[in-house]
């Protein structure tokens, strides 16, 4: 076996058989399924009790249209003034008090109305008493003004805009935040992995330091095929780590949902999905979502993002690992390396900012497409770009430039390996690091 | 005998600093060749050139008459100052991957290490950490993974530091037995009595200059200054003493005796043979103790950088 493959299996067999990455890699989706459980049954759990909401309706109008709800009771008082009705309620410790005043229209009376309770009430609550109040009084208004209710919404016309491309292809607002989820989670995902596992390939440069094997090491091989044995041991091992948390992540998710889809809809996950389907079609604008939602994710080129987040990933991450390995050896231990972070933290937290603000608002706008050609950038920004549609070659031209920098940019990071790694006692200045790169 | 390592006026630069200024060497097959020098001299980035672990400015480094090549890692066996393993990695996983990387078959490298292992009695050690292993014990395995790939030309940089006196002897007596089997050993150490039993020829490395090379005993005959130690019973010490200062010069010597005598070192000059010296002596009493005071590594050491 050569010297790479060698040294590669090693770094990858070191990381994998490592106990807390086991435990990391297993114990991760569980901590992250078992998080959105514990919210899910949390939000249940807080929702539960049945909230009792007094209302005096003094106007008559309203009174009748509260109807109880799986969570809210509506106690509909009569025959009180506004006092004894606060008292009351106060008393019987009841969530609140809805107080609608006497008025002779529904205008006069849109601004009177009051809420009185203990605490703040919550958001949703008030949301569900507000809307119901401005439908009736909007019905009443339709009454009064001499219109059927029935025929002005058969009436009401919705304007969506049919989104197309010039290629044909078809777009739509709901497939754009779909497009953005895509193209921020692949990114961000990047973002992460690149500073996690870059991490972990400086701790191990700089084990080897501080262990003094690097000496025995590299009288046996060229410090370049240990840095990128290095480099593509961590990666595989990353990429390892990768998958299995897709995998139990995904099987769990399918796992959760399918468990909590038999509690709300009586059906497994293909049931569930039809029926949801036929509730749709009960409504018009709901199926149009669900259908669009759909078309939007089959129609976003997938395949392309899939092979473009891989070439990204591994571009993006070699390029940005062999500079953390260059800043392993530089130093002796890990507490040095802050001055030397920043130079790596800047350019990957620039990508996120333009990804997520600058490609959000104009997609091919001058600023994201700068940033997806610059190699410290690109992999973030020109993923989140993929998803609205970026030629193929600008791609492939991106990915050129990138693995063209990384090439470049190891011969550098190879020198100040070279000569870091023996090295020891004091911390370098950037002076230093130039100095290294001529010996 | 023929030279397994020649280096030739090799220069190397750091910067503005210069490690080493013209340095050559010439280490012959089948010899143990001690390379000595202050702390920062330049010792460690000769062996590092030697090694390709950096490459010099200028000068030409020769093994075996070839020019170095990558392929002649596996010819020569390092084992450096500043040494350590993998912490948290077994043994004998250890022992393998290292012995690989130096070129041996995964089986290849099985068997030897077994042998080197049993050698030891260190086989129950295989699949224990190294951070389970105290220094000593750690530093066996460097020893084993360092000559097992058996190469020509045996590198030892401070090779007994963090031995027990028992474990150094064993140590020493595998050096002599690899170079008995044909092999070469460099060897770099600041105790010097250790170069004074293993070294056939040493050099001298100062300030990034060689300062000295050549067989041991010949660079003590060059350095030994014609005295000698004696010891003398007089009847009239004063009177001896006075008598030989006339002609000679004395310097003060104690050495263990069982006799009541004179002790001193006699210094003659080139001209005056021995035995002659010898008559003169016994003339002046009965001569109990003469020998010739031969410089010590340690001697030449010191007299060589302080004069430099």
């Amino acid at each position: 076996m050569n010297h790479l493959s060698l040294i590669t299996k090693r770094e990858y067999l070191n990381k994998v058989k490592n106990k807390s990455f086991i435990i990391m890699t297993f114990l991760s989706p569980l901590i992250m399924v078992g998080i959105f459980a514990l919210i899910g049954f949390l939000t249940q759990l807080n929702n539960d009790g049945v909230k009792t909401i007094s209302v005096l309706d003094e106007s008559n109008l309203f009174a009748n249209k509260f109807e109880n709800s799986e969570h809210t009771k509506y106690d509909i008082l009569t025959g009180l003034n506004l006092e004894d009705a606060k008292q009351l309620v106060r008393k019987a410790e009841n969530y609140g008090l809805l107080y609608i005043p006497p008025a002779e229209n529904v205008d006069a009376i849109a601004d009177k109305i009051k809420f009185y309770s203990e605490e703040s009430p919550s958001v949703g609550v008030m949301n569900t008493i507000e809307d119901k109040i401005e439908e009736e009084a909007r019905a009443i208004k339709l009454k009064e003004s001499g219109l059927d209710p029935v025929l002005v919404s058969k009436l009401k016309i919705k304007v969506r805009a049919n989104l197309e491309t010039f290629d044909g292809q078809k777009t739509s607002k709901v497939g754009n935040y779909m497009k953005l989820i895509f193209g921020g989670a692949a990114g961000y995902l990047l973002f992460m992995f690149i500073i996690i596992y870059g991490n972990m390939i400086m701790r191990s440069v700089i084990e080897e330091k501080t262990s003094r094997i690097i000496e025995i090491i590299i009288s046996s091989v060229k410090p370049i095929k240990l840095l990128l044995g290095k480099i593509f041991g961590t990666t595989l091992a990353g990429l390892t780590q990768f998958t299995v948390w897709i995998i139990i992540g995904s099987a769990l998710m399918i796992g959760v949902s399918a468990f909590f889809g038999v509690e709300t809809s009586q059906g497994p996950m293909a049931q569930q999905q039809e029926e949801l389907i036929k509730q749709a079609s009960q409504n018009d604008e709901a199926q149009q979502m669900f259908t669009t939602i759909f078309q939007e994710i089959n129609n976003m080129p997938l395949a392309n993002l899939i092979i473009m987040f891989i070439l990204f990933f591994i571009g993006g991450y070699l390029l940005y690992a062999s500079l953390y390995a260059a800043i392993g050896a530089a130093v002796d231990n890990e507490t040095d390396t802050q001055q030397f972070m920043m130079p790596i933290i800047m350019p990957l937290m620039l990508a996120i900012y333009v990804g997520f603000f600058t490609v959000i608002e104009n997609p091919h706008g001058m600023v994201s497409q700068v940033f997806s050609y610059i190699p410290f950038t690109s992999p973030v920004v020109m993923l989140m770009r993929i998803p609205f549609g970026v030629p193929i070659w600008q791609q492939l031209l991106s990915v050129l430039i990138l693995f063209g920098t990384f090439y470049i940019t190891v011969l550098f990071a190879a020198k100040i390996y070279r000569v870091g790694i023996l090295m020891y006692g004091k911390k370098p200045t950037y002076k230093e690091l130039y100095k290294w790169l001529k010996y | 005998m023929s030279d397994i390592l020649v280096a030739e006026n090799v220069v190397k630069n750091y910067g503005d600093y210069k490690a080493l200024n013209n340095v050559s060497i010439n280490v012959s097959k089948g010899s143990i060749f001690g390379l000595l020098g202050p702390n920062g001299a330049g010792k460690t980035t000769l062996i590092r050139i030697i090694n390709q672990i950096t490459m010099p400015d200028e000068g030409l480094i020769t093994l075996d008459g070839e020019p170095l090549k990558p392929d002649h890692i596996k010819d020569i066996g390092y084992l450096p100052e500043e040494r350590g393993l993998y912490k948290s990695m077994k043994v004998g996983e250890q022992a393998l991957y290292l012995a690989q990387l130096k070129g041996l078959s995964e089986s290849e490298a099985k068997a030897r290490l077994k042998y080197w292992f049993d050698k030891f009695e260190i086989g129950d050690w295989w699949n224990k950490k190294i951070q389970e292993l105290s220094k000593g014990m750690a530093q066996k395995i460097q020893f084993i993974v360092t000559v097992l790939h058996q190469p020509k030309l045996l590198i030892f940089d401070e090779p007994f530091s963090g031995f027990d006196p028992i474990n150094a002897n064993l140590i020493k007596d595998e050096i002599l037995k690899l170079r008995e089997e044909g092999a070469t050993v460099i060897f770099s150490t600041h105790r010097m009595e250790s170069v004074e039993e293993l070294c056939d020829d040493i050099a001298l490395i100062h300030k990034s200059n060689k300062v000295l090379e050549g067989k041991l005993t010949d660079i003590k005959r060059q350095f030994k200054k014609n005295i000698y130690q004696v010891g003398l019973i007089a009847d009239n010490k004063a009177e001896a003493i006075q008598n030989l200062k006339e002609n000679f010069e004395l310097t003060d010597a104690t050495f263990k005796s069982l006799n009541d005598e004179l002790q001193f070192n006699i210094k003659i000059d080139d001209k005056l043979p021995a035995n002659q010296l010898i008559q003169h002596l016994t003339s002046k009493g009965e001569l109990t103790h003469f020998v010739e005071v031969i410089p010590s590594v340690n001697d030449i050491f010191i007299q060589t950088v302080q004069n430099y």
